[in-house]
Protein backbone atom coordinates (compact mmCIF):
# COMPACT_ATOMS: atom_id res chain seq x y z
CA UNK A 1 0.00 0.00 0.00
CA UNK A 2 1.20 3.35 -1.07
CA UNK A 3 0.98 6.53 0.48
CA UNK A 4 -0.38 9.85 -1.18
CA UNK A 5 0.79 13.11 -0.90
CA UNK A 6 -1.14 16.69 -1.48
CA UNK A 7 0.94 19.25 -2.69
CA UNK A 8 -0.61 22.37 -1.89
CA UNK A 9 -0.05 26.37 -0.89
CA UNK A 10 -3.22 28.39 -0.92
CA UNK A 11 -1.31 31.11 -3.01
CA UNK A 12 -1.21 30.01 -6.94
CA UNK A 13 1.62 30.64 -8.65
CA UNK A 14 4.41 29.57 -6.06
CA UNK A 15 5.08 26.65 -7.57
CA UNK A 16 2.74 23.57 -6.73
CA UNK A 17 2.62 22.08 -10.02
CA UNK A 18 6.63 22.66 -10.80
CA UNK A 19 7.25 21.08 -7.08
CA UNK A 20 4.86 18.08 -7.73
CA UNK A 21 6.00 17.70 -11.24
CA UNK A 22 9.88 17.62 -10.14
CA UNK A 23 9.41 15.20 -7.27
CA UNK A 24 7.22 12.97 -8.78
CA UNK A 25 10.05 12.56 -11.12
CA UNK A 26 12.70 12.83 -8.61
CA UNK A 27 11.11 9.63 -6.59
CA UNK A 28 10.11 7.40 -9.80
CA UNK A 29 14.13 8.37 -10.41
CA UNK A 30 14.71 6.65 -7.21
CA UNK A 31 13.03 3.73 -8.24
CA UNK A 32 9.30 4.22 -6.90
CA UNK A 33 6.26 3.64 -8.58
CA UNK A 34 4.77 7.04 -8.79
CA UNK A 35 1.38 8.20 -10.00
CA UNK A 36 0.87 12.52 -9.63
CA UNK A 37 -2.69 13.61 -9.85
CA UNK A 38 -3.87 16.90 -11.53
CA UNK A 39 -6.58 18.09 -9.16
CA UNK A 40 -7.08 21.63 -10.48
CA UNK A 41 -10.00 20.75 -12.64
CA UNK A 42 -10.35 23.37 -15.07
CA UNK A 43 -7.17 24.84 -14.96
CA UNK A 44 -5.12 21.57 -16.17
CA UNK A 45 -1.32 22.43 -16.32
CA UNK A 46 0.65 19.88 -14.68
CA UNK A 47 0.46 17.85 -18.04
CA UNK A 48 2.25 20.88 -19.87
CA UNK A 49 4.78 21.09 -17.45
CA UNK A 50 5.32 17.21 -17.51
CA UNK A 51 5.65 17.55 -21.26
CA UNK A 52 2.73 14.90 -22.09
CA UNK A 53 -0.19 17.43 -22.96
CA UNK A 54 -0.56 15.84 -26.33
CA UNK A 55 -1.11 11.86 -24.79
CA UNK A 56 -4.30 12.74 -23.12
CA UNK A 57 -7.34 10.67 -24.00
CA UNK A 58 -9.21 10.61 -20.94
CA UNK A 59 -8.94 12.81 -17.52
CA UNK A 60 -9.79 12.47 -13.71
CA UNK A 61 -13.60 13.41 -14.28
CA UNK A 62 -13.93 10.27 -16.77
CA UNK A 63 -12.70 7.89 -14.50
CA UNK A 64 -14.54 9.08 -12.02
CA UNK A 65 -17.65 9.27 -13.26
CA UNK A 66 -16.81 5.71 -14.95
CA UNK A 67 -16.01 6.45 -18.63
CA UNK A 68 -13.28 4.36 -18.61
CA UNK A 69 -10.81 2.83 -15.72
CA UNK A 70 -8.07 4.44 -14.00
CA UNK A 71 -5.36 2.45 -15.73
CA UNK A 72 -6.90 3.82 -19.36
CA UNK A 73 -6.34 7.52 -18.32
CA UNK A 74 -2.98 7.03 -16.77
CA UNK A 75 -0.48 8.29 -19.19
CA UNK A 76 3.23 6.45 -18.73
CA UNK A 77 6.05 8.98 -18.89
CA UNK A 78 8.29 7.29 -21.15
CA UNK A 79 11.72 9.16 -19.79
CA UNK A 80 10.55 7.35 -16.03
CA UNK A 81 9.73 3.65 -16.08
CA UNK A 82 7.76 4.31 -13.24
CA UNK A 83 6.12 7.74 -13.30
CA UNK A 84 2.41 8.49 -14.29
CA UNK A 85 0.05 11.42 -14.47
CA UNK A 86 -3.47 11.01 -14.13
CA UNK A 87 -4.78 14.88 -15.89
CA UNK A 88 -7.47 17.01 -14.92
CA UNK A 89 -10.40 17.74 -16.84
CA UNK A 90 -9.98 20.86 -18.99
CA UNK A 91 -13.28 21.88 -20.21
CA UNK A 92 -15.35 20.60 -16.85
CA UNK A 93 -15.02 22.63 -13.36
CA UNK A 94 -14.30 21.95 -9.66
CA UNK A 95 -17.73 20.94 -8.92
CA UNK A 96 -17.32 17.72 -11.60
CA UNK A 97 -15.65 15.75 -8.30
CA UNK A 98 -16.81 15.50 -4.75
CA UNK A 99 -14.15 14.41 -1.98
CA UNK A 100 -15.60 11.01 -1.32
CA UNK A 101 -14.90 10.19 -5.16
CA UNK A 102 -11.05 11.54 -4.58
CA UNK A 103 -10.97 9.40 -1.84
CA UNK A 104 -11.78 6.30 -3.76
CA UNK A 105 -9.78 6.78 -6.59
CA UNK A 106 -6.55 7.60 -4.79
CA UNK A 107 -6.94 4.70 -2.42
CA UNK A 108 -7.15 2.46 -5.58
CA UNK A 109 -4.16 3.88 -6.86
CA UNK A 110 -2.14 3.63 -3.65
CA UNK A 111 -2.64 0.20 -4.02
CA UNK A 112 -0.48 -0.22 -7.28
CA UNK A 113 1.88 3.06 -6.56
CA UNK A 114 4.75 4.10 -3.67
CA UNK A 115 3.65 7.38 -3.85
CA UNK A 116 0.56 8.90 -5.41
CA UNK A 117 1.22 12.95 -5.96
CA UNK A 118 -1.76 14.99 -5.61
CA UNK A 119 -1.27 18.80 -7.06
CA UNK A 120 -3.68 20.72 -5.09
CA UNK A 121 -5.27 24.07 -6.93
CA UNK A 122 -4.53 27.56 -5.54
CA UNK A 123 -7.29 28.61 -3.06
CA UNK A 124 -9.34 27.09 -0.18
CA UNK A 125 -12.62 26.14 -2.16
CA UNK A 126 -13.79 23.06 -3.20
CA UNK A 127 -10.68 21.97 -5.61
CA UNK A 128 -8.66 22.37 -2.30
CA UNK A 129 -11.30 19.95 -0.36
CA UNK A 130 -11.16 17.37 -3.47
CA UNK A 131 -7.24 17.37 -3.11
CA UNK A 132 -6.68 16.80 0.38
CA UNK A 133 -9.62 13.96 0.78
CA UNK A 134 -7.48 10.98 -0.05
CA UNK A 135 -3.99 12.60 1.39
CA UNK A 136 -1.96 10.70 3.71
CA UNK A 137 0.71 13.55 4.22
CA UNK A 138 0.64 17.44 2.90
CA UNK A 139 3.59 19.46 1.34
CA UNK A 140 3.42 23.00 1.51
CA UNK A 141 4.85 25.19 -1.32
CA UNK A 142 5.55 28.72 -0.13
CA UNK A 143 8.03 31.62 -2.01
CA UNK A 144 9.37 34.14 0.57
CA UNK A 145 6.78 36.79 0.28
CA UNK A 146 4.53 38.06 2.79
CA UNK A 147 1.39 37.06 0.46
CA UNK A 148 2.76 33.51 0.16
CA UNK A 149 3.73 33.17 3.64
CA UNK A 150 0.40 34.57 5.04
CA UNK A 151 -1.76 32.34 2.60
CA UNK A 152 0.49 28.76 3.67
CA UNK A 153 -0.14 29.84 7.06
CA UNK A 154 -3.82 29.41 6.63
CA UNK A 155 -3.47 26.11 4.75
CA UNK A 156 -1.61 24.60 7.84
CA UNK A 157 -4.62 25.19 10.03
CA UNK A 158 -6.96 23.92 7.18
CA UNK A 159 -4.81 20.83 6.95
CA UNK A 160 -4.57 20.43 10.45
CA UNK A 161 -8.64 20.83 10.53
CA UNK A 162 -8.71 17.96 8.45
CA UNK A 163 -6.46 15.93 10.34
CA UNK A 164 -3.70 15.82 7.68
CA UNK A 165 -0.99 16.89 10.73
CA UNK A 166 2.31 17.32 10.29
CA UNK A 167 2.51 19.07 7.10
CA UNK A 168 6.50 19.63 5.61
CA UNK A 169 7.34 23.00 4.32
CA UNK A 170 9.20 23.91 0.96
CA UNK A 171 10.61 27.29 0.61
CA UNK A 172 10.26 27.72 -3.07
CA UNK A 173 12.50 30.48 -5.58
CA UNK A 174 14.68 31.82 -2.46
CA UNK A 175 16.87 34.54 -3.92
CA UNK A 176 20.12 33.86 -2.18
CA UNK A 177 21.86 36.96 -3.46
CA UNK A 178 19.32 38.89 -2.06
CA UNK A 179 18.84 37.20 0.98
CA UNK A 180 22.01 38.25 1.92
CA UNK A 181 21.86 41.52 1.40
CA UNK A 182 18.42 41.48 4.08
CA UNK A 183 16.14 42.44 1.50
CA UNK A 184 14.61 38.75 1.53
CA UNK A 185 13.20 36.27 4.09
CA UNK A 186 15.21 34.06 4.91
CA UNK A 187 14.38 30.35 5.26
CA UNK A 188 14.58 30.51 8.84
CA UNK A 189 12.63 33.68 9.63
CA UNK A 190 9.77 31.68 7.49
CA UNK A 191 10.26 28.39 9.50
CA UNK A 192 10.00 30.55 12.88
CA UNK A 193 6.43 32.64 11.82
CA UNK A 194 5.06 29.06 10.30
CA UNK A 195 6.05 26.67 13.24
CA UNK A 196 6.14 23.77 10.56
CA UNK A 197 9.25 21.37 9.92
CA UNK A 198 11.41 21.97 6.89
CA UNK A 199 11.41 19.58 3.86
CA UNK A 200 13.25 21.28 1.35
CA UNK A 201 15.01 24.78 -0.42
CA UNK A 202 15.14 25.54 -3.86
CA UNK A 203 16.68 28.12 -4.85
CA UNK A 204 15.06 30.62 -7.56
CA UNK A 205 16.69 29.08 -10.45
CA UNK A 206 16.83 29.64 -14.69
CA UNK A 207 16.53 26.50 -15.00
CA UNK A 208 13.69 25.30 -14.18
CA UNK A 209 12.10 28.21 -16.51
CA UNK A 210 14.11 26.76 -19.73
CA UNK A 211 13.11 22.92 -18.50
CA UNK A 212 9.87 24.15 -17.87
CA UNK A 213 9.86 25.59 -21.36
CA UNK A 214 11.11 22.32 -22.67
CA UNK A 215 8.44 20.10 -20.72
CA UNK A 216 11.42 18.61 -19.13
CA UNK A 217 11.55 17.88 -15.34
CA UNK A 218 14.64 20.08 -13.57
CA UNK A 219 15.70 16.58 -11.85
CA UNK A 220 17.25 15.60 -14.59
CA UNK A 221 19.85 17.74 -15.18
CA UNK A 222 22.19 16.83 -12.79
CA UNK A 223 24.13 20.00 -12.62
CA UNK A 224 21.24 21.98 -11.82
CA UNK A 225 20.91 23.23 -7.99
CA UNK A 226 17.13 23.52 -8.18
CA UNK A 227 17.19 19.86 -9.61
CA UNK A 228 19.89 18.64 -7.12
CA UNK A 229 17.30 20.63 -4.28
CA UNK A 230 14.20 18.66 -5.69
CA UNK A 231 16.14 15.22 -5.48
CA UNK A 232 17.25 15.77 -2.41
CA UNK A 233 13.10 16.24 -0.71
CA UNK A 234 12.11 13.25 -2.88
CA UNK A 235 14.66 11.47 -0.67
CA UNK A 236 13.42 13.02 2.56
CA UNK A 237 9.62 12.17 1.96
CA UNK A 238 11.36 8.47 1.68
CA UNK A 239 12.17 8.97 4.91
CA UNK A 240 16.47 9.23 4.20
CA UNK A 241 18.09 11.88 6.18
CA UNK A 242 19.91 14.79 4.09
CA UNK A 243 21.78 17.47 4.66
CA UNK A 244 20.01 21.02 3.23
CA UNK A 245 22.25 22.34 0.55
CA UNK A 246 24.06 25.13 1.74
CA UNK A 247 23.76 27.86 -1.56
CA UNK A 248 26.17 30.69 -1.91
CA UNK A 249 26.51 33.10 -4.65
CA UNK A 250 29.68 34.44 -6.12
CA UNK A 251 29.50 38.47 -4.66
CA UNK A 252 30.83 40.95 -7.21
CA UNK A 253 33.99 42.59 -5.80
CA UNK A 254 32.15 45.93 -5.55
CA UNK A 255 29.30 44.11 -3.10
CA UNK A 256 32.31 42.63 -0.99
CA UNK A 257 33.75 46.00 -0.28
CA UNK A 258 30.32 47.61 0.29
CA UNK A 259 29.96 44.35 3.08
CA UNK A 260 32.73 44.77 4.45
CA UNK A 261 32.05 48.71 5.03
CA UNK A 262 28.75 48.51 5.88
CA UNK A 263 30.12 45.95 8.08
CA UNK A 264 28.90 46.06 12.38
CA UNK A 265 26.29 48.58 11.39
CA UNK B 1 28.66 52.39 -9.16
CA UNK B 2 26.14 54.89 -6.96
CA UNK B 3 25.22 51.66 -4.81
CA UNK B 4 28.47 51.55 -3.84
CA UNK B 5 27.22 53.99 -1.55
CA UNK B 6 23.53 52.63 -0.63
CA UNK B 7 24.86 51.13 2.83
CA UNK B 8 25.08 54.63 3.75
CA UNK B 9 21.22 55.47 3.75
CA UNK B 10 19.30 53.98 6.93
CA UNK B 11 16.57 52.51 5.29
CA UNK B 12 15.84 49.16 7.14
CA UNK B 13 16.37 45.89 5.32
CA UNK B 14 13.25 45.28 3.67
CA UNK B 15 13.23 41.65 5.06
CA UNK B 16 12.56 43.31 8.68
CA UNK B 17 9.63 45.08 7.22
CA UNK B 18 8.09 42.01 5.64
CA UNK B 19 8.49 39.97 8.82
CA UNK B 20 6.96 42.40 10.61
CA UNK B 21 3.86 43.00 8.85
CA UNK B 22 3.29 39.26 8.28
CA UNK B 23 3.75 38.78 11.84
CA UNK B 24 0.80 41.65 12.28
CA UNK B 25 -1.41 39.94 9.85
CA UNK B 26 -1.44 36.30 11.09
CA UNK B 27 -2.03 37.44 14.36
CA UNK B 28 -5.13 38.19 13.10
CA UNK B 29 -5.68 35.71 10.44
CA UNK B 30 -4.93 32.99 13.74
CA UNK B 31 -7.34 34.18 16.39
CA UNK B 32 -9.97 33.29 13.80
CA UNK B 33 -12.82 34.95 16.02
CA UNK B 34 -15.07 38.21 15.29
CA UNK B 35 -14.63 41.27 17.10
CA UNK B 36 -17.83 40.77 18.44
CA UNK B 37 -16.60 37.52 20.64
CA UNK B 38 -13.55 39.25 21.31
CA UNK B 39 -15.17 41.94 22.38
CA UNK B 40 -17.27 39.84 24.76
CA UNK B 41 -14.66 38.10 26.22
CA UNK B 42 -12.56 40.91 27.07
CA UNK B 43 -15.67 42.50 28.99
CA UNK B 44 -16.26 39.57 30.77
CA UNK B 45 -12.56 39.19 31.42
CA UNK B 46 -12.74 42.61 33.02
CA UNK B 47 -15.66 42.64 35.36
CA UNK B 48 -14.77 39.25 36.84
CA UNK B 49 -11.08 40.41 37.72
CA UNK B 50 -11.94 43.83 38.94
CA UNK B 51 -13.62 42.85 41.92
CA UNK B 52 -10.08 41.67 43.02
CA UNK B 53 -7.69 43.86 41.55
CA UNK B 54 -7.10 47.54 39.92
CA UNK B 55 -6.07 47.62 36.64
CA UNK B 56 -4.53 49.78 34.11
CA UNK B 57 -7.45 50.08 31.25
CA UNK B 58 -4.83 52.14 29.00
CA UNK B 59 -2.10 49.18 29.14
CA UNK B 60 -4.52 46.03 28.04
CA UNK B 61 -4.01 43.29 25.65
CA UNK B 62 -6.22 40.51 24.93
CA UNK B 63 -6.39 38.73 22.22
CA UNK B 64 -6.71 35.14 20.79
CA UNK B 65 -4.13 33.79 19.11
CA UNK B 66 -1.82 30.58 17.68
CA UNK B 67 1.78 30.35 19.64
CA UNK B 68 4.50 28.20 18.35
CA UNK B 69 4.02 26.02 21.66
CA UNK B 70 0.73 24.94 21.20
CA UNK B 71 1.43 22.67 19.09
CA UNK B 72 -1.90 21.36 18.52
CA UNK B 73 -2.57 24.38 16.26
CA UNK B 74 -5.79 25.40 18.99
CA UNK B 75 -5.62 28.90 19.58
CA UNK B 76 -4.83 30.67 22.65
CA UNK B 77 -6.22 33.20 24.14
CA UNK B 78 -3.74 35.73 25.80
CA UNK B 79 -4.25 38.62 27.93
CA UNK B 80 -1.78 41.08 29.39
CA UNK B 81 -3.48 43.22 31.89
CA UNK B 82 -1.30 45.02 33.77
CA UNK B 83 -2.56 45.64 37.29
CA UNK B 84 -2.03 48.89 40.00
CA UNK B 85 -3.05 47.87 42.95
CA UNK B 86 -4.70 44.18 44.40
CA UNK B 87 -8.03 44.65 46.15
CA UNK B 88 -7.88 42.73 49.96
Amino acid sequence: MGEAIVVTSGKGGVGKTTTTANIGAALALLGKKVCVIDADIGLRNLDIVMGLENRIVYDIVDVVTGVCKVKQALIKDKRFDNLSLLPAAQTKDKNAVNPEQMKELINDLKKTHDYVLVDCPAGIEQGFKNAIAGADRAVVVTTPEVSAVRDADRIIGLLEAAEITEPRLIVNRLRVDMVKKGEMMNVEDITDILAIDLIGVVPDDEEVVMSTNRGEPAVLKDQSLSGMAFRNIARRIMGEDVAFLEFDVQESFLTKIKRALSFGK
Amino acid sequence: MFDLFGFLSSKPASKNIAKDRLKLVLVHDRSNCSPELLELLKKDILSSISEHVDYDPSDLDIKITRTKDSASGKPVLVASIPIKNLKR
